[in-house]
């Protein structure tokens, strides 16, 4: 009995200087280094057992989950929004900027005369659910040919309309998720407009990665050569506020 | 009882691994509490079981935070799964598998099974002779050929990156909340192994154990004092 009990207090004495080494470490300068090159390592370990445009599974219609559920921002108040959506979202314009040749600035029903794309895919939300929807919109290539991306850019920023706790909603991804071909900007969910909850009137879809990167609200995206400008810097508002990883394809 | 140099820096990298491994997934289970089976599943509704919160002082960071937990969880995923590959070629190449860890025909045998049962719970564990007797055979396979690899093939089956090539992974095993599911129970399931295998080396030597897993050297291990060994007081299985 004498043996275990030490035994115990051994373990949790370890454990307990376990914690405070781990908190220690993570809050350090090394520390928040050594992450972001974690992330750099999967996302390079991923790629490189991953052809470039290879496809997330696409699943077939009595797959479709009976509701998709919301989350994040699910009804903004912010800016006017509420009035877009009373409007129908009538007067709702999406911009590609940035390092293009030809900055657009385009109606919904612009959006909706583009070729479109329509996949069953399922959802992975960082928390760990999973919902299946059917998206469809046009890929954000063809956005992204009709301005001329120019070949500075590295990496595509999703501009949003909705307000969180700390600011602006958004987020970015580099070159190789942006022309593939399931990236798309999404208006219709399983046939029918998006609902508010789902990022009403556009959201982008980034079939490859976890749900934090698929920036609902769209407003517009830009091209940019690097990240470090944009908001804290970190490629994107959970990025910059929640310390969560860049690459969110784990 | 010898233990190589390649069994014992993989040991210990492993312990390191695994248990940041085990605290931090814990920290990512309470972000959402429920298990499904399936493709899909995000309402307790749906789910097959509703996970208790775990504690900080069960997780890590000792506090909630999946960002953080998901940092700790990806950063020692990488030497756990690279450990394993490692040991593994290891095991293969300097016949550590073939001599120590398969199994012989002989050791199937009904009886032979009931009799090493039945001397595991008289706390007896000479070995006589072998390294290791049949049903430590049989956990270290479990171990090995099932739980260790199922937690790198569930983790792979559940990063939306790698189903792109790895759909028919996921499809194998039953969607991705499926994985999900395994992934968490085979956690559990190692964690039972650890605290099975600790209690049988604090039991069996427990110095001379860890001598043997650090340095190396011979360590043979000793019964517990309560152990009745069939030899010492002569009446049979």
């Amino acid at each position: 009995m004498s043996i275990l009990m030490k035994r115990r207090s051994v373990l949790l004495g370890s454990g307990a200087l376990m914690l405070g080494a781990c908190s220690k470490v993570h809050d350090s300068k090394a520390g928040e280094s050594l992450f972001g090159a974690v992330d750099d390592w999967h996302k390079g370990l991923q790629r490189s057992l991953t052809a470039r445009n290879a496809l997330a599974p696409e699943f077939a219609l009595e797959d479709i989950s009976p509701f998709f559920r919301g989350n994040g921002s699910t009804d903004p108040q912010n800016d006017g929004y509420p009035q877009q959506v009373a409007e129908g979202f009538a007067n709702w314009r999406f911009t590609v900027g940035g390092l293009v040749e030809r900055p657009l600035s385009l109606t919904l029903d612009q959006i909706m005369r583009l070729p479109q794309r329509t996949q069953i895919t399922r959802h992975d939300c960082v928390e760990g659910w999973s919902a299946i929807g059917q998206w469809t919109g046009p890929q954000l290539s063809t956005f992204l040919d009709l301005a001329k991306v120019k070949d500075a850019a590295n990496y595509i920023v999703f501009r949003c309309a909705d307000d969180y706790t700390q600011g602006r909603y958004y987020e970015s991804i580099d070159m190789v998720d942006a022309f593939h071909p399931q990236t798309i900007i999404a208006h219709r969910l399983n046939g029918e407009p998006l609902p508010v909850r789902n990022g009403a009137p556009l959201r982008a879809r980034v079939e490859r990665q976890l749900g934090y990167k698929h920036a609902k609200y769209l407003t517009g995206v830009e091209a940019v050569a690097s990240l470090d400008d944009i908001g804290l810097g970190k490629g994107g508002y959970w990025e910059d506020h929640g310390g969560y990883q860049w690459y969110a394809g784990m | 009882m010898r233990h190589l140099v390649s069994t014992r820096l993989w040991h210990w990298i492993n312990l390191i691994a695994i248990v940041i491994l085990f605290m931090s997934g814990l920290n990512i289970s309470n972000a959402h509490p429920y298990l499904y089976w399936g493709n899909w599943g995000f309402a307790p509704e749906q789910a097959w079981l509703a996970v208790p919160r775990f504690p900080g002082w069960m997780t890590i960071p000792d506090f909630y935070s999946l960002a953080k937990a998901r940092d700790w969880h990806l950063l020692m995923a990488l030497p756990f799964a690279f450990g394993l590959l490692f040991v593994w070629i290891a095991m293969l190449w300097n016949g550590h598998f073939r001599r120590d860890l398969a199994t012989r025909k002989r050791e199937w045998r009904w009886r032979a099974l009931k009799a090493d049962v039945v001397q595991h719970l008289r706390f007896d564990f000479g070995h006589e002779g072998g390294k290791y007797n049949f049903l430590q055979k049989l956990a270290y396979a479990g171990v090995f050929g099932v739980l260790l690899p199922g937690m790198i093939l569930t983790g792979l089956a559940i990063s939306p990156g790698m189903e792109a090539t790895l759909w028919w992974l996921v499809d194998v095993l039953g969607g991705r909340q499926s994985a999900r599911s395994i992934h968490f129970l085979f956690a559990w399931a190692i964690f039972g192994f650890f605290v099975l295998h600790v209690a049988l080396v604090l039991l069996t030597g427990p110095i001379g154990h860890l001598r043997a897993m650090t340095l190396g050297g011979d360590h043979e291990p000793t019964n517990p004092p309560f152990a009745r060994p069939r030899h010492e007081n002569g009446d049979s299985a």
